[in-house]
């Protein structure tokens, strides 16, 4: 539970320094989220801050991946799905009817469950895939972003010798870590990450873990995770969600060691969920 | 089969006794039917690979003696002679089935990502899979009965357009079929990667999901050139037959398929070898094309 200290204190000097409507990266405010009929998100509230990590935890069916998914526009391509509220991001809401979702899309990144890397591509084809179709073609820039993109990934010493194997040829772990690659080459400001470990074994979970806190320095990271130790172990600020409502948010620290509700202690405690 | 001793719930293993004896009393039958089913398939499998491989080994046996050099490129000489060749025949083929290929398989294509990509619900598409179902099933003699009536009648000749134009409807339903299925397979989690990109749905569709259904659609493709190029019905109402080389796209042109029916039909015992002849090569063709294009989608691409 290694919450640095200094973080805390950085935020606080922002708050002084910045217009209040400006300190937060990402504000959630009343965004709710359905499937046809179905209210998964009720009314959420929330604000992430710039350059750290922030974890929704929840029991399964909570709502968590469908309010990651809101943050960009990615809910929406689910047959049946919308979402209303605003999400603003740069001060900007990305629900506004003037924005183009695939614009949105390319500034904020997103790293899904299972790796799933272009099946008919080569390692440096993916990591170039985003650059390449949104119309880059300068082939130095595009080599020096995949390069960055992939040693940014901590993946760049075990591939540099085959980036033209294909993606698929990579082990799981390695995978997911190509797809953050390829997330960072668009260079985003918010990467949305949807249980990106769940289907690694620990040593390839740890290495993603490893990653987080080296990438929040230049991005910031949403993750969704069932797994609230790695909550704990990564995350400065932590989102307890339940049945689509979210209970408690705060300082991982707090909600972990003293949380305000009762639910969030019997769900931090395990004795549900 | 063995009871397992670590078991401490009883109330779980209520029927294990009863399963047990059940499981050992339909041993021997399972075995037994396990056997008569694995029999039953192979017999299948050669009910299924004899008549194809006799007819083969029937047009090899007869066809091959009448090719030669001049029999691939001179066209035919005087009736029963036995003299020239089927030139003009496979070079019609060549020309009617490649443009009916050229106008289909994009129409097809385009129109199975359609149906797969942009409307997979809706009456419409509904309906568009509705009828190219029906136009699948479609006889061809009424398709080239078509063909005769809105292009040849209004061009005034029988022509390699109409012939082209007519075999290109027998195969666009069936590469529309076989793109939205292949399409289709793909799973949605590489186009939700393309979305995350900020990359846009055409190029998502061209660039990532098309290349993935690559082998699957090249393969529907082949399938169906094949189908065409037997196609006898509508060439007889549209292209006529010739025994001259091709003279330009709105003149008559012959074809292997039409050849072999016509030559088939002569008295003549050196025709029938021709026809054998003939018979043979389109097969050649067919085979030539099917395995080359394979050999490419193979190349290309990694799998």
């Amino acid at each position: 539970m290694a919450i640095e200290e200094p973080i805390e204190e950085n935020e606080v000097e922002k708050r002084i320094v910045q217009d209040s409507t400006e300190k937060y990266k990402v504000r959630i405010e009343n965004v709710n989220g359905w499937y046809g009929s179905k209210k998964a998100i009720k009314d959420v509230n929330l604000n992430v801050k710039e350059k750290s990590v922030t974890a929704f935890i929840g029991p399964s069916g909570c709502g968590k991946t469908t309010l990651l998914r809101c943050l960009n526009r990615m809910h929406e391509m689910t047959p049946g799905a919308h979402a209303d509220g605003r999400v603003v991001v740069d001060g900007i809401d990305i629900y506004d009817k003037s924005i183009d979702p695939v614009v949105i899309r390319r500034r904020i990144g997103m790293v899904f469950q299972k790796p799933n890397p272009f099946p008919t591509m080569s390692i440096f084809d993916n990591v170039a895939a985003g650059l390449r179709l949104n119309g880059l073609k300068n082939k130095t820039i595009v080599r020096e972003i995949v390069e960055e993109s992939l040693r940014n990934a901590a993946l760049w010493d075990e591939v540099k010798n085959e980036l033209d194997k294909p993606g698929m040829s990579l082990s799981g772990g390695q995978q997911q870590r190509l797809c953050i690659a390829r997330a960072l080459a668009m260079q985003p400001e918010v990467l949305l990450m949807d249980e990106p470990t769940s289907s690694l074994d620990p040593i390839g979970s740890s290495k993603i873990e490893e990653l987080l806190r080296t990438l929040k320095d230049s991005v910031t990271i949403i993750i969704v995770t069932h797994n609230m130790q790695q909550a704990a172990r990564v995350s400065d600020f932590t989102a307890f969600m339940y049945l689509g409502d979210l209970i408690e948010y705060g300082l991982t620290n707090q909600i972990f060691m003293k949380p305000e509700k009762e639910l969030t202690e019997r769900y931090i405690s395990g004795k549900f969920g | 089969m063995t009871v397992d001793s670590n078991s401490n719930s009883t109330s779980g293993r209520k029927y294990s006794d009863i399963l047990e004896k059940t499981v050992d009393r339909n041993y021997k039958k399972r075995i037994i039917i396990n056997r008569l089913v694995t029999i039953f398939t192979i017999v299948c499998v050669i009910a299924a690979i004899v008549p194809l491989g006799s007819i083969l080994l029937e047009v090899i046996k007869n066809g091959a003696k009448a090719i030669s050099f001049e029999f691939i490129t001179q066209p035919q000489g005087s009736i029963g002679s036995g003299n020239g060749g089927i030139g003009p025949a496979i070079q019609g083929t060549i020309i009617v089935v490649g443009l009916a290929s050229l106008i289909a398989a994009p129409v097809g294509v385009l129109a199975g990502i359609y149906l797969s990509e942009y409307a997979r619900r809706g009456i419409f598409a509904d309906l568009v899979r509705f009828f190219n179902d029906v136009l699948t099933g479609l006889p061809s003699i009424v398709i080239g009965i078509v063909g005769y009536i809105v292009i040849v009648l209004s061009i005034g000749s029988f022509s390699v357009l109409a012939g082209a134009i007519s075999l290109s409807i027998i195969m666009i339903p069936i590469v529309v079929r076989v793109t939205e299925e292949t399409l289709k397979v793909v799973p949605y989690s590489f186009r939700e990667a393309g979305h995350s990109l900020g990359i846009s749905k055409a190029k998502i569709t061209l660039f990532i999901v098309l290349p993935s259904a690559k082998n699957g659609i090249l393969t529907g493709i082949v399938i169906a050139i094949s189908r065409i190029a037997g196609e006898t019905a509508p060439l007889i109402m549209t292209i006529l037959g010739t025994s001259l080389f091709f003279t330009g796209i709105t003149g008559p042109v012959d074809a292997l398929p039409l050849r072999i029916w016509r030559l088939a039909s002569q008295p003549y015992e050196s025709a029938h070898a021709f026809g054998w002849g003939s018979a043979l090569i389109l097969i050649l063709m067919i085979l030539a094309l099917s395995v080359g294009l394979r050999f490419l989608a193979q190349k290309r691409g990694f799998k």
